[in-house]
Order: structure tokens, then sequence, then C-alpha cells
């Protein structure tokens, strides 16, 4: 499927953690208004391309970490590092989990 | 003197008599109905390969003009159905469909054709079920056989929970007159004698929600044929010919996008064309055209996959669905078993198949049906669905004066087709929200008014 990078575990197979999905910063839920906070519940940037994202390893370190990944070719283009929770992009780390190559003609029955 | 019996001979023949000469009548009116494709024929396919003719192009292609008064991104079956039924119901012809690769190439040409209404909640019961009284009559209104096929359709419960949503569907399904009820194992097995409905097993079948009007239908002959009624009443397909802009005047973003503009035309890698409206029907992509508008979607793209073994002997009658061991299965016309699952778990625009799928669709489905493990998959392959948080579609008017969206179909689009055209159409034609598709508008995610659709929509599409 997809290899994605634990700051813990190291590359662990997706079907190992849990995609908790897009990471937004949460509005103080005491400040905002009941629209702005569905917007955050519920509106998404959905990108074609770069994804700032939250994973939970579910079965290796139990821990959250947030990582940057390319939508389109399934590429991690951050290497979050051990005890580095909120995964600092490291711009010499280019992470190759699928190759690039994106077809998929197998249409229909 | 006539007799009573002379009378109501007499009459009956009458009656009899005229039902003949209508049947005749409206059967010449089908053939030569100027409004409506012509009929493919076995006489016809004989009689051209005969004489080596050559078939004429379903549809035309024409060159790209620099205005239409609707513009609709996305050859699917959303965006075809649309432009049929503009140019159908309301006259509305000027209309072109854009599709940046070919018309189906989408969800519309990768989907495991199930069709049902069997839904849970009464606003998406009403809705689909319109769309399967579409569907009923769709061959003769496109001149063309869509293989509708109503095989019934058996949603399996394994837990008692999933039996207590069975039921609660069940009754929301009656009181709105649609065919659905519990039926236990025996029954189950009565249906579809190859499942293992014996207590052994590691999730023993305890009952299915039954809804004898769900099948299934050929989608690519419902993709060509709106797409060749909606030529033949004028409207134009263009393939190949990408959106990378809609242009919109007023809106508070950037370059006037946004709440409170006013769409003008698109930007496309064949030149700008101006509209006055544009349509997102454009599913798995659907948040990168309403971006290019400005406004905001309350949706996730997951890739769905699904696979297809070998054709043998016809021996599954009906559609299977088993929600809590993630697989469906119904068997073509074909003789082949078509499979699907739930969506793979994380986000993305790559339409790559998995190991993981295949394994554990392998695994799930013998254990419903032990007797098929030596039969071979032939293909698998994915598709992109727009996954909303309602599991219910976004449909209607946006913040963007005529920029409309029919989005957010998720896995269970397909047969919802011919109602989001049918109700798109009158949205566009009346520019007021026709009842049907109000619950369904983008603004409910802002007023917290969702239609949680959830319980009936995340395995069984
Ligand atoms: C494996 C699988 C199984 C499914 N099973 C079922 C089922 O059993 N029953 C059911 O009801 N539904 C099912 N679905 C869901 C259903 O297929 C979709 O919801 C439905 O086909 C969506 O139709 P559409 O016309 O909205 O979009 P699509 O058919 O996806 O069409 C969108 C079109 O937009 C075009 N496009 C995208 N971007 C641009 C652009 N920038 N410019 C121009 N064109 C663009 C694409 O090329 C594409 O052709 C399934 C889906 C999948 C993937
Ligand atoms: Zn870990």
């Amino acid at each position: 499927m997809m290899l994605v990078p634990c700051p813990n575990c190291g590359p662990r197979n997706a079907s190992d953690l849990r995609y908790v999905g897009e990471s937004h910063s949460r509005p103080n839920p005491n400040e905002v208004t009941p629209q702005e906070w569905r917007t955050y519940l519920y509106m998404q940037d959905n990108p074609a391309g770069l994804l700032k994202e939250t994973w939970y390893c579910r079965s290796g370190c139990r821990q959250y970490f947030t990582a940057l990944r390319n939508t389109s070719t399934n590429e991690f283009t951050n290497h979050p590092l051990p005890g580095n929770k909120t995964g600092a992009v490291d711009p010499s780390f280019h992470y190759v989990s699928e190759s690039k190559s994106d077809t998929n003609d197998g249409a229909s029955s | 003197m006539t007799t009573f019996r002379n009378l109501v001979s007499s009459s009956s023949l009458n009656s009899v008599r005229d039902s003949g000469s209508k049947t005749i009548e409206s059967m010449k009116k089908l053939k030569s109905d100027p409004s409506k494709p012509p009929r493919y024929s076995a006489a016809g396919l004989f009689v051209k390969g005969a004489k080596g003719d050559t078939w004429p192009r379903v549809w035309r292609e024409v060159d790209l003009k620099k205005s239409y008064d609707v513009v609709i991104v996305g050859g699917g079956v959303h965006g075809l159905a649309t432009a049929y039924y503009l140019a159908t119901n309301h006259g509305i012809t000027n209309v072109a469909v854009l599709d940046k690769a070919y018309l189906g190439s989408g969800g519309s040409g990768r989907n495991t054709a199930i069709v049902r209404s069997n839904y849970l909640t009464p606003e998406g019961v009403a809705f689909y079920d319109r769309s399967l009284t579409l569907y009923n009559t769709m061959s003769t209104d496109l001149n063309l056989n869509v293989m509708f096929s109503e095989r019934g359709h058996m949603t399996l419960a394994h837990t008692d929970s999933a039996l207590r949503t069975m039921r609660w569907r069940a009754e929301v399904n009656k009181l709105q007159n649609i065919n659905s009820s519990v039926i236990d194992p025996q029954e189950v097995k009565k249906l579809a004698p190859s499942l293992d409905v014996s207590p052994n097993t590691r999730y023993p079948i305890q009952g299915a929600l039954y809804h004898p009007p769900g099948g299934t239908i050929r989608h690519d002959a419902v993709v060509w044929g709106y797409a060749r009624g909606a030529d033949h009443r004028g409207v134009e397909m263009h393939q190949q010919t990408e959106v990378l802009d809609i242009m919109v005047e007023g809106g508070d973003g950037p370059d006037g996008k946004g709440r409170g503009g006013r769409v003008t035309g698109v930007r496309t890698n064949r030149g700008d064309i101006s509209a006055p409206i544009v349509v997102n029907c454009t599913a798995g992509w659907a948040t990168l055209i309403s971006d290019m508008a400005g406004v905001k979607l309350p949706i996730n793209t997951h890739p769905l996959q699904a696979a297809v073994t070998e054709p043998v002997k016809v021996f599954l009658p009906t559609v299977v669905v088993s929600g809590s061991l993630h697989v469906y299965v119904s068997q073509t016309d074909r003789g082949e078993l078509v499979f699907g699952a739930s969506v793979d778990p994380f986000a993305t625009y790559s339409m790559k198949g998995s190991l993981e799928f295949t394994e554990e669709l392998a695994g799930h489905v013998l254990e419903l049906m032990p007797n098929i493990g030596r039969m071979r998959l032939l293909r698998q392959w994915a598709g992109l669905c727009d996954m909303t948080p309602d599991y219910s579609p976004v449909m209607g008017f946006t913040p963007v004066d005529g920029f409309l969206c029919d989005v957010g179909w998720g896995t269970y689009g397909f047969k919802a087709g011919p109602v989001s055209g049918e109700q798109m159409a009158e949205a566009i034609a009346t520019q007021s929200v026709p009842k049907l598709i109000e619950p369904f508008k983008l603004s409910r995610f802002e007023d917290g008014n969702l239609v949680g659709e959830k319980g009936a929509a995340a395995v069984g599409h």
C-alpha cells in the first residue's frame, strides 16, 4: 500500500497506522462562533499535492505524529525524526514510498 | 336488444382493440420518435454487418465555441444526466460538457453498478427511490438497452447491533413504500445458497435486510445513453478538455473569487469559454474545481477498489453486502463475480490498487462463500471517491452566483445519476432549489443540519 515514516518506529505499512486526517489547528472553543467551529469540523483542504496530515501509530508506538505527503504521488516529503512529533520538514530527505508512475486504466466490468 | 352479456363482451372487445391500436400507435411513435436517438436492433446489426457499413459516431465531435449558456465540468453520469435533462425537460441545449479525459473515465466507468433505494434517512430514501424509478424506464427513454437487472439486494447482519440498524432501515423504508424487510438466515440461504449461514463461522450470519427492487445495471451503457441522448438534442460533449481555472468576479476572496462573486466562465487547455452558469460534476476531483471558484467543500478524496473474477456459471442470484466483513459481491450476466469493499483508509488522488485490498477481500469473501476458493481473480482497479462527513451529497447552489455543485457522491453516486441530473437541471432552469435536493445543500454544514447516511452507505454502496 504505502510506507509511512513513523518518527519512533521507522517506515511501517500504512495498514499498521490509523489515518487521522488533515491537521488543522483547533480554534478555541470558548471564542469561536458555531459557524467557525463547524468549518473547523467539516471543511477540508483536500489538495492534490502537499498535505500536512496526522497519523496514529496504532500497532507500533501508539503515538500521534504529523507528516507531509504529496497526495498525488504518495511520497512523504519530510521524515519526522524520532521524538520530534511535529515532524519538522527536513528538505534533504526525500522519502519515496511508491514509484511515480500512476497509471490505472483498468476501468470497469 | 342488446343483452348485458353483449354489452360486456362488445365493450371489452372494443377496449382490447383500442389498446391494441394504441400499442401499435405508440410503437410506431417509438420507432420514428425524432426526439430520441435511433434504436439499435438485431436486424440493424445484421444488415450493417452484411453490407460492411461503418457505424455512425455516437456523439458528434464539434469545435469548442467561445460561449455557452451552461458549462458542465465532468463527463460522468452526473454531468451527462444534467445535460440530458436540461435539454429534454427544459429545452436548454446551448450546453457543453467538458471532460479532461474521456466520458466515463471517472467513477462512472469504474463502479460496481449497484442500484438500490433502501437508505437510512427519509431524505435519502425519497431521493434514491426517484432514481430507481428513472432507471426503470431508462432503456425506452434513451432507446438503448442499459441492462437494468432487478435481482434483489441483500445486506447481511453479523451482529446484534447490525441487525438493529437493519430493522430501523426496514421501518424507515416501509414508511416510504419501499420494498424492504429483515429476513432470517434460512431465508438468506434460500436466496443465495452459496452463502455459509452456519453458526460455526467466525461472524455467523444473523439475518439480512432484503430489498428486492435493488440490482445492477450496465454503467457504460448509462453513460453512453445519456451522452447520445444529450447530443441528439444539441448538447456538445468535449473530451480531453481540462478545466484549468474558473473566472469569477466580485467575490470576497483573492482575484474576485469566493463568497458573493459571480461566475463568468472557465479557462481550459483549449481556450477560454464564457458562461453564466458552471456546474461542478467532477466527483473525486470536486475540491480542485470548487477551489478554482473559491468555494470550500467538506470533501476528502479516497480511492475505492474493486475486483472481478473469471466468469463461471451463474450461481449467485442477488447482490450480497456484508458491512462487518467489509465486502460486497454480485455476479454479472457474463458470470464474473464483482467484488468491492470500503474506501482505502487514507486520502489520496492516486488510483493505484494494493495487495492489502486483495488479501483482505479474499479472506472475507471466503468466510461468506467457502466454496469459491479456487476461483481466479482477473483484474482489480480503483476509482476516486469524494467522501463527505455525513455520507450524503452536496448539491445545488453555492456562495458564488452561477457556480453549482453536484458532488460528494462518495461510493454510492452511480445509482443517483438520473435523479441528480433531473433535479440539477430543474435547479438551473428555474434558479430555485427543488424539494428533493434541498436537504443536500452545501450550507447544511454551516448550519449543522447533516443528513447521516453512514449506517446505510459505508460498505454497501
Ligand atoms: C470501485 C467503485 C465502486 C463503486 N460502486 C458503486 C456502486 O455499486 N453503486 C453506486 O451507486 N456507486 C458506486 N460507486 C460510486 C460512483 O461510481 C460515483 O459516485 C459516480 O460514478 C460519480 O459520478 P460522477 O459523474 O459524479 O463523477 P465521475 O464519473 O467520477 O466523473 C468525473 C469526471 O470529471 C472529470 N474531471 C475531473 N477534473 C476535471 C477537470 N479539471 N476538467 C474537466 N474534467 C475533469 C474526470 O475526468 C471524470 O470523467 C463506486 C465507485 C468506485 C470507484
Ligand atoms: Zn510508531
